[in-house]
């Protein structure tokens, strides 16, 4: 068997700095790594190697930073990693990165399962999986919260929000998980290490075939009119002293607000 | 044109469709699976419909997303609608994509905010983590719109509209229902709470949720939790947890307890009225988005914020 976890890196959204004055995120010289739910997607792959025997690659497009990031996915289990790298790919849309992946897969060659992660760290658009099914024309099953394998058949129970849904399926397919699938696995420090000498295939548009008027920002679906932090008008009043006076100043400022009357 | 998997779903779109469809002066039409009796039907027309297509269906309960994915393409492939406005449902995010995929149309799901700017659509939704509001404008000329359940309110809005009965063929989905469980235990709404109390990991016993718990009934709120508390200790039901991967909150009053903020969990409930903080660390992001905050342990505010609030009753 054959499963390829799709990765996104991101910056660490904990640590993004807004600009008072024009609100506007800052960026620069953030740390990156893989969103939490990506990391849900690759370990239900290991799990699937462990369980049934199978080959994990890990697939992300992304900046030259990735060269990075994913020995970490390689220690978790992967055995080999296909990253595409081309600054053509910048702020490329759902549309454009799900294409690139997709013709990243079609390298890749043979497959059973695609996994991603119900939705990316940053955006949560929820769109890759949905849209990489399409064009692979395949079947796809989101919000996987248990999986189990049983030849070619795939049977998930999908969690919606007011029922658990059991479905079947044959392979291939795409699936996409939820937070709940599993507890990633922290990377031990002598597997990144020895992640390193797992194969690494580095990729550009180029080796896909991919012409770069077809990605970026140029060829994007979607035009970002702006990207602000939302006005702050909160009033920030901390009670920061004896116990009894800052509950007794919030019950009052609560009453004053109209609350608890 | 609109498509829900629920009525009550299709009556929200439909109310903010009969607003831009008024301002782009374009038609508005509602996709119906399955059957509905003629009233029901009826409250399409007086939530803006200009025409609903319905489109009878053999599983009239559950609506899969190939189904409604194939019926929207079928609907839209050739002519109008260009503007497709969904829910961000499971079921809607998941058909979002793949008929803008099929469309090869650009696509925002999560909406929390749509406007016309001329003859332009502007969708806004949560980007970074929560941390930025993204404005957009989808440039194909197919647009597919995906937008947070309970974001804009079910308005009247009567049209004479009229009912067009579809005949596309739909192939049989390659996706097996084996069986579908309604989730047990009970089933909480913490998205329409007026008054809403997040619990997080500055808990730190199940056993120690009962304080919480008899805040919330003076209070009079409903009690939410952080991804932490539900997902990973399980103390508390999924369908109570707060944030990116969980609920988006609304309420009037919000009661943020022992919660250090971290944005994955603080968009669920950004568009709170007001937004009380409680937590022993005065240097913890959520004190940044409080309205009103006490440093100090929940241990010691809660049974005195209880007290006080039982003594102004009396």
């Amino acid at each position: 068997m054959r499963v390829i976890a799709c990765m996104k890196q991101v910056v660490d959204l904990q640590q993004i700095r807004i600009r008072r004055d024009t609100r506007e995120p800052l960026l620069e010289g953030l740390p990156v790594l893989f969103g939490d739910m990506d990391k849900n997607a690759l370990e239900e792959a290991v799990k699937i190697k462990e369980k049934h025997g199978a080959k994990v690659t890990v697939l992300s497009v992304g900046s030259p930073k990735l060269k990075e990031t994913i020995l970490e996915a390689l220690a978790m289990g992967a055995d080999e990693a296909c990253i595409v790298i081309d600054p053509a790919c910048e702020d490329s849309d759902t549309a454009a990165s799900a294409m690139t992946l997709a013709s990243a897969i079609k390298k890749i060659g043979s497959y059973d399962l695609v996994l991603v992660g119900e939705g990316s760290a940053d955006n949560y658009s929820g769109q890759i999986g949905s849209r990489l099914a399409e064009i692979m024309g395949i079947p796809q099953v989101t919000y996987v919260r248990e999986l189990s394998i049983e030849g070619n058949t795939v049977t998930a129970v999908r969690d919606m929000e007011d029922a658990l849904e059991v479905v079947r399926v044959e392979t291939p397919l795409v699936i996409s998980v939820t937070s709940e699938i599993n507890k990633p696995r922290r990377a031990p420090l002598g597997q990144i290490l020895r992640a390193s000498r797992k194969p690494l295939n580095v990729w550009t548009l180029k080796d896909l075939g991919i012409d770069a008027s077809r990605v970026g920002r140029s060829a994007s679906h979607i035009q970002v009119v702006s990207n602000l932090a939302p006005e702050q008008e909160r009033k920030g009043v901390i009670f920061d002293g004896d116990l009894d006076e800052s509950v007794a100043k919030l019950v009052g400022a609560l009453r004053k607000e109209g609350f608890l009357s | 044109m609109v498509a829900s998997e629920t009525d009550q779903g299709a009556l929200e779109l439909l109310s903010k469709g009969r607003e831009i469809a008024k301002e782009l002066d374009v038609d508005l039409s509602a996709l119906v699976l399955g059957r509905r009796a003629d009233d029901i039907i009826r409250q399409y027309f007086e939530h803006g419909a200009d025409r609903v297509l319905l489109l009878p269906t053999n599983s009239p309960n559950t609506i899969d997303a190939e189904t409604f994915t194939h019926a929207i393409f079928e609907v839209s492939k050739d002519n109008a609608p260009d503007i497709i406005l969904l829910r961000s449902t499971r079921l809607g995010k998941e058909v979002a994509g793949r008929v803008a995929e099929k469309l090869q149309a650009g696509c925002v799901t999560d909406a929390i905010g749509l406007t016309t700017k001329g003859q332009e659509l502007v969708v806004d939704r949560y980007a970074l983590g929560g941390n930025t509001i993204s404005s957009e404008m989808v440039r194909t000329k197919k647009k597919i719109i995906s937008i947070m359940p309970g974001t804009f309110e079910i308005r009247r809005a009567p049209v004479d509209g009229k009912v067009e009965t579809l005949e596309i063929k739909i192939p049989s989905s390659r996706v097996q229902l084996m069986e579908r469980r309604k989730k047990t235990g009970e089933l909480v709404n913490i998205q329409s709470a007026e008054t809403l109390v997040c619990i997080g990991k500055g808990i730190a016993n199940k056993e120690d949720l009962a304080v919480v718990n008899e805040l919330c009934t003076v209070l009079k709120a409903e009690l939410g939790c952080t991804r932490a508390l539900s997902s990973d200790y399980h103390w508390i039901s999924e369908d109570r947890m707060v944030g990116i991967s969980g609920k988006r909150c609304q309420p009037k009053l919000h009661v943020s307890i022992g919660i250090s903020g971290q944005i994955q969990h603080t968009v669920g409930i950004l568009s709170s009225e007001l937004i009380v903080a409680i937590n022993k660390d005065k240097e913890a992001p959520i004190f940044k988005i409080a309205d009103y905050g006490i440093v100090g342990d929940l241990y010691e505010v809660i049974p005195k914020l209880i007290q006080s609030i039982k003594t102004l009753g009396k």
